[in-house]
Order: structure tokens, then C-alpha cells, then sequence
């Protein structure tokens, strides 16, 4: 064994399928001077990776998870540790039939072999399963069964033959070591690991630690926000007609969708695992050491209560379980955290430690290969992982008591139907906004934001239905988490005017002599325009492609605000402070609950305003993109008089005229009363996210962070690169230059359905989530870089009459005009492409008016 | 034929069993629970004589209300009936303990009609091994126990009068027991190869009603004054090599150890 070393670049603790495969990746990058340590013993140091089921359903509704777990099975297949199985996902309700079918359509979206199988089908492939109570299945031969164990050892073998990776085992992390005091960016640097071997100083140090990482994390007085929760599986057998096969998988993996649970034969047994029981969470200190454990830490005395009703529900599905004697039962810990999705990336107070962290075998070598891109990169090249960023999570997520909430509502999701708009029943009003107590009174919907609520739509505006004639939608799917007041709201607005709550805007001030020279590095377009206007403009990583688009506002000569979105708030604070000056230079401040937002739009907003305030509101005294500092009188028609600051923004982002008006926090509710008092017979409403967000935006066709926007694609792609380049450097420039020289491959449209109706006579509404955009043939249509067209958006356009999409085709594709195809439910619907402006008042009239 | 099988809840084997620091107990913060391996094969034995021969297994312990998971796991490979006599939470002594249960089987018997035709203990129990139990029982029965028993036949049907033979492993042989029915054997782990319960019988065991009894008796002489864990044995492993480089390195060893 080497000597312990007191120095290293990178430490990376945890040797379980994630820190292997990482120190593999960083060998694979060129990185030098790596260290592994892990406190279990080698090849199985007693981690979820050790009791994994070790099978990949390729086939995911999320992006991220879908392409890194392709990602990952390949990197499993390529090192031959990986043999094909084939899967099934059995439905047992019509519902999870229905399910399926969005299954079968998500596997068009990324290229992954899938068929509909009718129950004679299922039995075909499976004959042990009972098909008189399924009612089919969805069968994806590309279902695998790797072997993770022997995986990890071969990429740590790697780094140690390409980097000389010093491994270290039985070695326990004790204490992480920082700086004792934040930086002007308000970051501390992680210096050293302290183990019970020696202590080791270190420039990077990545935690790969599983379900003991949030207690890694704690150490340097930080977080990783994650649950160890017991998956309890059993391991039945022998059974004759498994044995048979000679072969560790001989018949494809069962998904009893509807129970939860799952059957995969292993050798002549097979293993029925679940997620259907109870949530039943552990703290880390809960788990037990190595020398403790009856058979490792990860694999808890199993809970027989808890798995009784799974194994009647697999007796069920496969009778001749039944008799098959139950050798090995756990209940296995596996890491949630409180969205379900994974921990990676730069944690953000910490400059230099890392998260790999709620990472399943299914997904580790892709995510491993995420974050050694990321801390090479400065951003991952192989996929956008927005979702997965630990940067992602504001203060509220961090405690225990949001994590185990969320894991307790999160846990029976994981075979559950998970409808895209579906809101968390657990831990909302996390945030306390001004207007709750009004916006309850007017039966808003709230929908939640991260911590924030925004109403989606207001139940009080249910009279619009009648005015506009408007129904709910003909399939319960598609009217879930949604309904037609938000449409009604919609044209309201467009006819009137309508009241949006923005307070969970994230605003930021930059302020001191350097402000504005950091504003420029930071943005792609230019930040030195006169005090009291405003850019939009898109952020760039060291790639060229997005980081962020959001608003920055010339506030004063030394002061630039930024205005971005509550779901990238913790991503654009953190690429804020990360590359802050810290030479003192620049000061950042959180304006976020101090400043609330309200915005006023529809062709009635100025009249409403001008009620409260003597300004110029029309074109020339609040051109558009501009921010007037205003007094506006409150004490409208009797309402007590009060004169409050605020500054006016003319912008929209729902296309109709009017203004963003940003006042303290105390003055909402004032502002609010005033608003509604001054447009009572202006016909103002109370107006939800669903015309914000998605009707007034599509029509717009203005692009969203997280949907259209990505680090896979760039501004000119997206059709937001301005004619010149300014002068100064900023974050990208150089890709960004070369991208504009080679010109754009793809291009973002706005599409329109030509036809809703599906083969049952039905009208369907696309929900935006990454259904596939196909050719006239029916083909998928991928680019050169292997980018796949799919819908980003989706929603009803009320004021153009027809369902909207967003989405990047390729050049010779984004012809206004051009027919193409969108599956959905695994049926095809005709659309065409209107192009990569608006496909409502394209030459902003209305909203320049 | 009535056999009657008593059991123990003990901590899972295989882990560092830690105590709790006034050293009264053991702490079970991360231990699973088990039977003790010998009462796994007195119940395996138990079925395997039911199915021979007919009857009912009836299987008691004396612990805590969590004992019942173990009567359960004996009903789930087999067992008929389950019995508990509650303690107070704290370990009950040898004595105490076989009174309480010499005083459960009269009532049961009495409940029954007949006595046990046989009574199996596990020779001892896996956590405290005091060796007693099962001994001051069949004292108090004034029945005939063998303990060490790796072998048993019945004559006839089981039922009534008879005999039990019971074989003991000695070095080289058996010794071989001949004991009038009823009887009291402890019996060890090698009687037979315990099976596994079912799923099918692990749900069935859901359906187990269990008996309690209450019934206590005085403490004996024996108390616990405190546990403690002994010092570790620590053993080192050492690699000698990967592949064919490893050869010379083995042979040293072998050759230190006057292997070769």
C-alpha cells in the first residue's frame, strides 16, 4: 500500500459506483495527483452500490435521467460488464396502460427501442406471469443487468494505471476542512480531508459518499440534501424454471408498474424488490458501521410487516413465488433527496467541493463522467444537468425537515405516474409573499416554485369561463393541474388587463467600482447602456452555450440588478458569487425579500396606473425596456392614502403592453389594493401563472430557462443573438464567436396543432414534456451533434386559436409552413412550424403601444 | 403428536454487538433479531416430525411483545401455535425463566388434555448460553431430558406412550438415547438443515394467533452484574501479490508454516 499522502489535488471520498467511475473519468481527462478513499473494505465497501438490483430501464420522462442512464448503460455495455435482458412494464389498470403509452412516446423521444405488448405477448416472454390480471405491458428489449461492483473496480484500476490514483481503504473521513472565513463572494475554500489514516490537503475534494453524504457534507458545514430510505427487497428461491435457464438473467426484468414493484430473476432465484411500501427513512447516524452490521451497513435488518402486502401482490402476479422460500431480505438503503432528483456539481459555499451524490447504479457512470466534465469544463459537456445541479436548492430545501417531508411523498412516486404539473402535497408557503392572504381570498390556485407559491389561477375568475365560452379539457390527463379559468384569464388580459404576482422574481444587486466591468463578463450582451434602461440577455458557460437568460437593469453608474427566475435563483446566485471579483471590488446583495414584483398588462394598464401616478406612462415617458423611479399614490376611491416608491419596468413577457412595478416588500399589499381598486372598471384581474408562464409566453414565443434554453444549445440557436458582438470579454465569448462563424445548425420554432384529435375521436393538449417532433415520414430528427427535436413547451394559445409548441428543428425544417409530426401518447399529430418569432401580433404592436 | 418447541429472540449474529454504556444491555440500535440457530433446527425438527407423523407444533418463548416476530418466523415455516409469556423488559435469570415456562407447559397441558409428547430446547441460547433452561424445565416436569441431541426418531405414531431415540455426536460415533414418551430433549445446530419459511408461509404466519400467558415467577440466583465487550481480536490480513508474482510469496508462507 502507498504511503498516506499529506497532499493531493483531488480526494475523492467514496468508492462506490460513483467515486469510482469519477476518479476513472478525471484519469480519463487527464487529471493527476487523485486520491480515493473510502472507510469500507475493497471490492464492496458496504454501500447501496453492494445490494443493488444492478438494472437499467433506460426509458425516463426526464431528460437528464433518460440520457445518463443511456449513458451510462453504454459505458456498462462497453466494458463488457453489462448484459441485455430485455424489460417489462406491466400494467395492471387502464391507467397505467395510458402511462405506458406516454412511456412508449418518451422512448421515441430518445431513441430507445420500446414496443406495446399485449398480455398474450407478456406471457410469451414471461411465461410465469399471470396475465388474467394485467392488461398488458411495455417491453423494452434494451433493459440491462450490470454489474456494478466489478464496474467500479475496473475504473479505478484505470485511474490508477492512467494517474497514478493512490486508493486507500478502510479509511474514514473524520472532519473536512475550510477556510475559517468567507471571501468577499461569501464563499469559503475547502483545504484539506482529515481521516484516520493522516489528513490530506487538497485543492478539490468530491463527495461520493451515498447516503452517509449529507453527513460528509456537514462536516465542512455544508449540505447535500439527502435521505437514506430503505428499499426492501427479498431474494426467493430456488425456482426450477429460473435454474433452468443456466444463466444469471435468462428472462426479462417484470415492472409491476402498479404495485410498486419489480421481479428480476437473479441465477435460479429471483429478487422482488419494492417501492410500494411505506417511506421509511433513516438518519445517517442510524446506519450502522461495517463492524456493526449483520451484513453491511446499507443492508438494515429487513422489516417483514412492511413487505407483506408486496409479496401477496407478487404471489399474484407470479403464483409459483409462492412456494419459493425466501433466502436474503433487506431493507436496502438507497439515497432520496427532496425532488427526486440527483446532487451534482460545485457545492455553492464551499469553493472546490463537489457533490456526486444521489446517484442510483443506474445512472453512476454517466453522472460520474457529469461532474469530472464539470470540474474540467467548468460546466458538463456531455448533457445539460440543470436539474441535477446542487446549486439548484434555496435555504428553505436544506433542512432535514424538507428533506424527509419530500422523501416521504417523493418515495411511492418511484414507480408511481407522475403527471408533469404535479405539485407536492407536503411543505408549501415556505416562503410567506405579500399578497397570500388576497390571493386566498380570490381561491388561487397555488402553484409551487421551488419554495414559493405562485397562484396558476384564480378560482374566483371562474365567471370567465361563461364569458368565453370555455370548457375543461375533453381527456382527464390533460386537464389535470390545469383548468380553462386560465384561459379565461388569458383573454381578460388581452381585453382588458390582468395583475400577475411576480415576487418570486430573484433580484440581485451588484454594487462598488467594479459592478458594471463584472456585469459585462457576465453577460453576452452590453451592460454599459444609460442609467434607468435595461437588457435581456442571455449568460454563457466556458462552452458557449446557456447558463442563464434573465434581466439586468442599470440601476446607477456602480449598480446593475439582476432580475432572473425562481428556478434558477440558487444556480444564477452561485454563477454569480462564483466568478465575483474578490478583491472587494464588488458587493452582491439578495434583494429578493425586500423587493416584491407585480405586473400589470393588457391594453387597460395604463389607464390603471395612471391612476396612481402623474408620469409619462405612454411610449415616450416609459419607453419600453426602461426603469422609472415613480411615487405612486395608493389612496385611490377611498383607500387610505399612502404614497409608495417604485420603479416601472416596461416590459412583457406575456405580450401586451404595460410593466413590471418593483416596490419594498411592506408596500405589496398597498400597491396590490391600489391596482384593483383603480381597475375595477378597467375589467383587471387577478391573473395566474398559466397566462404568464405558458399561454402569453407561447404566443410570445418567448424561450424559458430549464425548457428551450440549455447548455446544449447557444443564443444564436435560440434566436437571441443580437447582430454585433459588444467589445468586451464575457463569460463564452470565444465559443460564442466561433459559433456565430459557423452558423447555426438548428434553430427554435414555435409550432402550431393542426389537428388535436386522437384515434379515439378525442382532442388531445401536448403538456410540454419532451414529446418527440418528427418528420413527415415519422422519423425522429436528430442533428449532427446527436441533439434530438422535441416539444421544450407546450399550452393552449387562446388568442391565436390553436395549441402551441416550442422546439429546435433543424434549419432546412424551420420554414414557416413546414409540416412535421408530433407524437403523443404514442400517437401521431400533424403541426406546423409558424417559426422562431411570435405566433401572436409578431410586430409587438401591442406591447410597444 | 404434540411437540412443543421453546424458542429465544436473541441479536442477529455476524455483527459487533455493542453494549449500552451503563452496561446493563445490550444496544440494539442497529441489530436485527433472530432465533437462536439451535431453536431454528428444534422447530425445523418439530415440523419434520409433524409431517411424518401428524399433530401439531406448538412453539413458546418468553420475551418482550417483538418476540412474536420469532413465534411468527416458526409459524412460517410450519408451526401451528404460538405462545408468549411477557416479560418485563428486563432479562429474565434461569430460574425465573424455567419456572414461568415450566409453569406455561402445565397449563397448556391443561388446556390440552395431554402433555407434550415431546419438548425440544435449543441446547443454549445463542446470546447469554446459560445451558439451564431447558434442564430446570424438564426437573420441574420430572421428565427425562438429553441435551446435545443432533438426531431423533419416535416410535409409533409419536402419540402417548413410547419412546423418543435421540442421538448425541461423540468423537467417532453416536452415543444413542432411548427415553420414555414424554420427554425433553435439547437439541443442536446439525439436527437438520432448517429451511427457509415461503412466501406463502410467511403470510399464512401473518394469520397466527398468538397465546399470551401471564404468568411470571421469582428471580433466581443468578443476576447480571454488567456486560462488557472483550478487547477485539485483531487478525491482519496481508497481500502477497496479484498473479504469477505471488507464486514466491506463497511458497514463503507455506514454507514458515512448515507446510512444505
Amino acid at each position: 500500500m502507498s504511503e498516506f499522502p499529506n497532499k493531493a489535488n483531488v480526494v475523492v471520498i467514496g468508492a462506490g459506483i460513483v467515486g469510482n467511475c469519477l476518479v476513472g473519468h478525471l484519469a480519463r481527462l487527464g487529471w493527476k495527483d487523485l486520491v480515493l478513499v473510502e472507510k469500507g473494505p475493497l471490492p464492496n465497501p458496504g454501500g447501496s452500490t453492494g445490494h443493488a438490483s444492478n438494472f437499467i430501464f433506460p426509458v425516463d420522462h426526464n431528460k437528464e435521467m433518460a440520457l445518463l442512464g443511456e449513458q451510462s448503460a453504454n459505458q456498462y455495455r462497453d466494458m463488457n460488464l453489462s448484459v441485455d435482458s430485455g424489460g417489462i412494464e406491466v400494467a395492471r389498470t387502464q391507467e397505467r396502460m395510458d402511462e405506458l403509452q406516454r412511456r412508449m412516446t418518451s422512448a421515441k423521444a430518445w431513441g430507445i427501442e420500446a414496443h406495446m405488448l399485449t398480455s398474450a405477448q407478456v406471457k410469451e416472454r414471461v411465461p410465469f406471469v399471470n396475465t388474467e390480471i394485467i392488461k398488458g405491458g411495455f417491453y423494452c428489449p434494451t433493459v440491462s443487468v450490470v454489474d456494478s461492483l466489478e464496474t467500479g473496480t475496473v475504473m479505478r484500476k484505470e485511474a490508477i494505471e492512467k494517474a497514478d490514483c493512490k486508493v486507500f481503504a478502510n479509511t474514514e473521513v473524520l472532519d473536512l476542512i475550510t477556510d475559517d472565513a468567507p471571501t468577499p463572494n461569501g464563499r469559503r475554500k475547502i483545504k484539506a480531508v482529515v481521516t484516520d489514516k493522516g489528513t490530506i490537503e487538497a485543492d478539490h475534494v468530491v463527495v461520493a459518499c451515498g447516503v452517509w453524504s449529507n453527513r460528509i457534507a456537514a462536516m465542512a458545514d455544508t449540505y447535500i440534501p439527502l435521505v437514506p430510505a430503505v428499499h426492501q427487497m427479498a431474494d426467493v428461491g430456488p425456482i426450477d424454471i429460473l435454474a433452468e435457464t443456466n444463466k444469471e438473467i435468462g428472462y426479462p426484468i417484470v415492472r409491476d408498474m402498479d404495485t410498486f414493484c419489480y421481479e428480476r430473476q437473479s441465477a435460479g432465484s429471483m429478487e422482488v424488490g419494492s417501492y410500494g411500501h411505506r417511506p421509511i427513512l433513516h438518519h445517517p447516524d442510524e446506519i450502522p458501521s461495517n463492524e456493526e452490521a449483520a451484513l453491511s451497513p446499507t443492508e438494515m435488518p429487513f422489516t417483514p410487516d412492511d413487505f407483506d402486502q408486496q409479496m401477496e401482490e407478487a404471489i399474484e402476479l407470479m403464483d409459483m413465488l409462492g412456494d419459493a422460500e425466501i433466502k436474503y431480505a433487506i431493507n436496502g438503503l438507497l439515497s432520496f433527496t427532496p425532488d427526486t432528483m440527483p446532487c451534482l456539481g460545485e457545492i455553492p459555499d464551499v469553493d472546490g467541493l463537489w457533490s456526486a451524490a444521489a446517484v442510483w447504479v443506474k445512472e453512476g457512470p454517466g453522472m460520474a463522467q457529469v461532474v469530472a466534465e464539470w470540474m474540467t469544463y467548468g460546466y458538463p459537456r456531455v448533457i445539460d444537468v440543470h436539474g441535477a445541479d446542487i446549486a439548484r436548492f434555496y435555504h428553505e430545501e436544506k433542512s432535514d425537515e424538507h428533506i424527509w417531508a419530500r422523501a416521504n411523498e417523493g418515495f411511492n412516486k418511484t414507480y408511481g405516474i407522475v403527471h408533469p404539473a404535479e405539485q407536492w402535497e407536503s411543505r408549501r408557503h415556505l416562503v410567506e409573499t405579500p399578497y397570500r392572504s388576497r390571493q386566498e381570498a380570490l381561491d388561487a390556485e397555488f402553484f409551487q416554485a421551488r419554495v414559493w407559491e405562485r397562484p396558476q389561477w384564480y378560482n374566483s375568475n371562474a365567471d370567465l369561463c361563461a364569458r368565453y365560452q370555455l370548457a375543461p379539457r375533453e381527456v382527464e390527463w390533460d386537464n389535470r393541474w390545469w383548468s380553462p379559468i386560465t384561459i379565461g384569464e388569458h383573454l381578460n388580459l388581452r381585453e382588458n388587463c390582468g395583475v400577475v404576482d411576480l415576487s418570486a422574481f430573484q433580484i440581485y444587486e451588484m454594487s462598488g467600482p467594479g459592478a458594471l466591468e463584472y456585469a459585462e463578463r457576465l453577460a453576452v450582451n452590453k451592460l454599459d447602456v444609460a442609467v434607468g434602461r435595461s437588457i435581456y440577455t442571455p449568460w454563457l458557460n466556458a462552452d458557449g452555450g446557456f447558463h442563464s437568460d434573465l434581466t439586468m437593469m442599470r440601476m446607477a453608474d456602480d449598480r446593475v440588478r439582476i432580475v432572473t427566475g425562481v428556478f434558477d435563483g440558487g444556480r444564477d446566485e452561485f454563477w454569480t458569487r462564483k466568478h465575483m471579483p474578490n478583491d472587494g471590488s464588488v458587493t452582491f446583495t439578495n434583494l429578493t425579500k425586500k423587493i416584491t414584483t407585480l405586473g400589470l398588462w393588457g391594453p387597460n394598464a395604463p389607464a390603471v396606473l395612471g391612476q396612481l401616478c402623474g408620469h409619462d406612462l405612454s411610449q415616450n415617458g416609459s419607453p419600453y425596456g426602461s426603469i422609472i423611479p415613480v411615487e405612486l399614490d395608493c389612496g385611490v376611491d377611498g383607500l387610505p392614502n399612502r404614497t409608495i416608491t417604485a420603479h416601472l419596468f416596461r416590459i412583457s413577457y406575456v405580450g401586451d403592453t404595460g410593466w413590471e412595478i418593483y416596490t419594498d416588500w411592506g408596500n405589496g399589499p398597498a400597491l396590490w389594493d391600489a391596482l384593483f381598486e383603480a381597475g375595477r372598471d378597467l375589467g383587471i384581474r387577478a391573473t395566474g401563472g398559466g397566462v404568464y408562464g405558458t399561454s402569453g409566453r407561447l404566443e410570445k414565443g418567448y424561450r424559458l430557462m430549464g425548457a428551450e434554453l440549455e447548455s446544449e444549445y447557444n443564443p444564436l440557436e435560440a434566436g437571441l443573438a443580437r447582430p454585433k458582438v459588444k467589445a468586451a470579454n464575457f463569460i463564452g465569448k470565444e465559443p460564442y464567436l466561433a459559433a456565430r462563424q459557423a452558423g447555426a445548425e438548428v434553430a427554435c420554432v414555435t409550432l402550431t396543432v393542426e389537428d388535436q384529435t386522437d384515434s379515439a375521436g378525442r382532442q388531445r393538449h401536448m403538456q410540454g414534456g419532451n414529446e418527440p417532433i418528427l418528420d413527415h415520414n415519422g422519423a425522429r430528427i436528430v442533428d449532427s451533434h446527436g441533439r434530438v427535436s422535441r416539444v421544450t413547451s407546450a399550452g393552449y394559445g387562446p388568442s391565436v386559436g390553436k395549441h402551441l409548441l416550442m422546439g429546435y428543428v433543424p434549419n432546412e425544417l424551420a420554414t414557416p409552413g413546414t409540416a412535421l409530426q408530433v407524437m403523443y401518447m404514442n400517437e401521431i399529430f400533424p403541426v406546423t412550424v409558424v417559426g422562431s418569432g411570435s405566433a401572436f401580433d409578431p410586430g409587438d404592436t401591442r406591447l410597444k403601444s | 403428536m404434540k411437540i412443543l418447541c421453546c424458542v429465544k429472540r436473541v441479536p442477529a449474529p455476524g455483527a459487533k454487538i455493542n453494549v449500552t454504556a451503563d452496561g446493563s444491555q445490550v444496544d440494539a440500535a442497529h441489530l436485527g433479531f433472530t432465533t437462536s440457530p439451535h431453536e431454528e433446527c428444534a422447530v425445523e425438527g418439530a415440523v419434520q416430525l409433524r409431517e411424518q407423523h401428524g399433530g401439531e407444533v406448538t412453539v413458546l418463548t418468553v420475551g418482550p411483545t417483538e418476540a412474536s416476530e420469532q413465534l411468527r418466523y416458526a409459524a412460517s415455516v410450519g408451526a401451528d401455535h404460538g405462545v408468549l409469556i411477557p416479560d418485563d423488559g428486563s432479562a429474565w435469570d434461569p430460574q425465573r425463566t424455567a419456572a414461568a415456562i415450566g409453569d406455561a407447559i402445565e397449563t397448556l397441558e391443561a388446556q390440552n388434555g395431554s402433555a407434550f409428547d415431546l419438548i425440544l430446547f435449543g441446547n443454549e441460547s445463542a446470546d447469554t448460553g446459560g445451558f439451564q433452561v431447558g434442564i430446570r424445565v424438564a426437573y420441574r416436569l420430572r421428565r427425562p431430558i438429553v441435551n446435545g441431541i443432533k438426531g431423533i426418531e419416535v416410535s409409533g405414531d409419536g402419540t402417548g406412550a413410547g419412546t423418543v431415540t435421540a442421538r448425541r455426536e461423540i468423537d467417532g460415533g453416536f452415543e444413542v438415547y432411548e427415553l420414555p414418551r414424554p420427554c425433553v430433549l435439547g437439541v443442536k445446530e446439525g439436527l437438520n438443515l432448517p429451511r427457509y419459511p415461503t412466501m406463502k408461509g410467511r403470510l399464512n404466519s401473518k394469520k397466527l394467533e398468538i397465546q399470551s400467558l401471564d404468568i411470571d415467577a421469582a428471580a433466581g440466583g443468578q443476576r447480571r452484574v454488567r456486560l462488557h465487550r472483550p478487547a477485539e481480536q485483531v487478525s491482519e490480513t496481508v497481500i502477497l501479490g496479484e498473479g504469477p508474482e505471488a507464486a514466491v510469496a506463497v511458497v514463503d508462507v507455506l514454507e514458515e508454516l512448515g507446510v512444505l
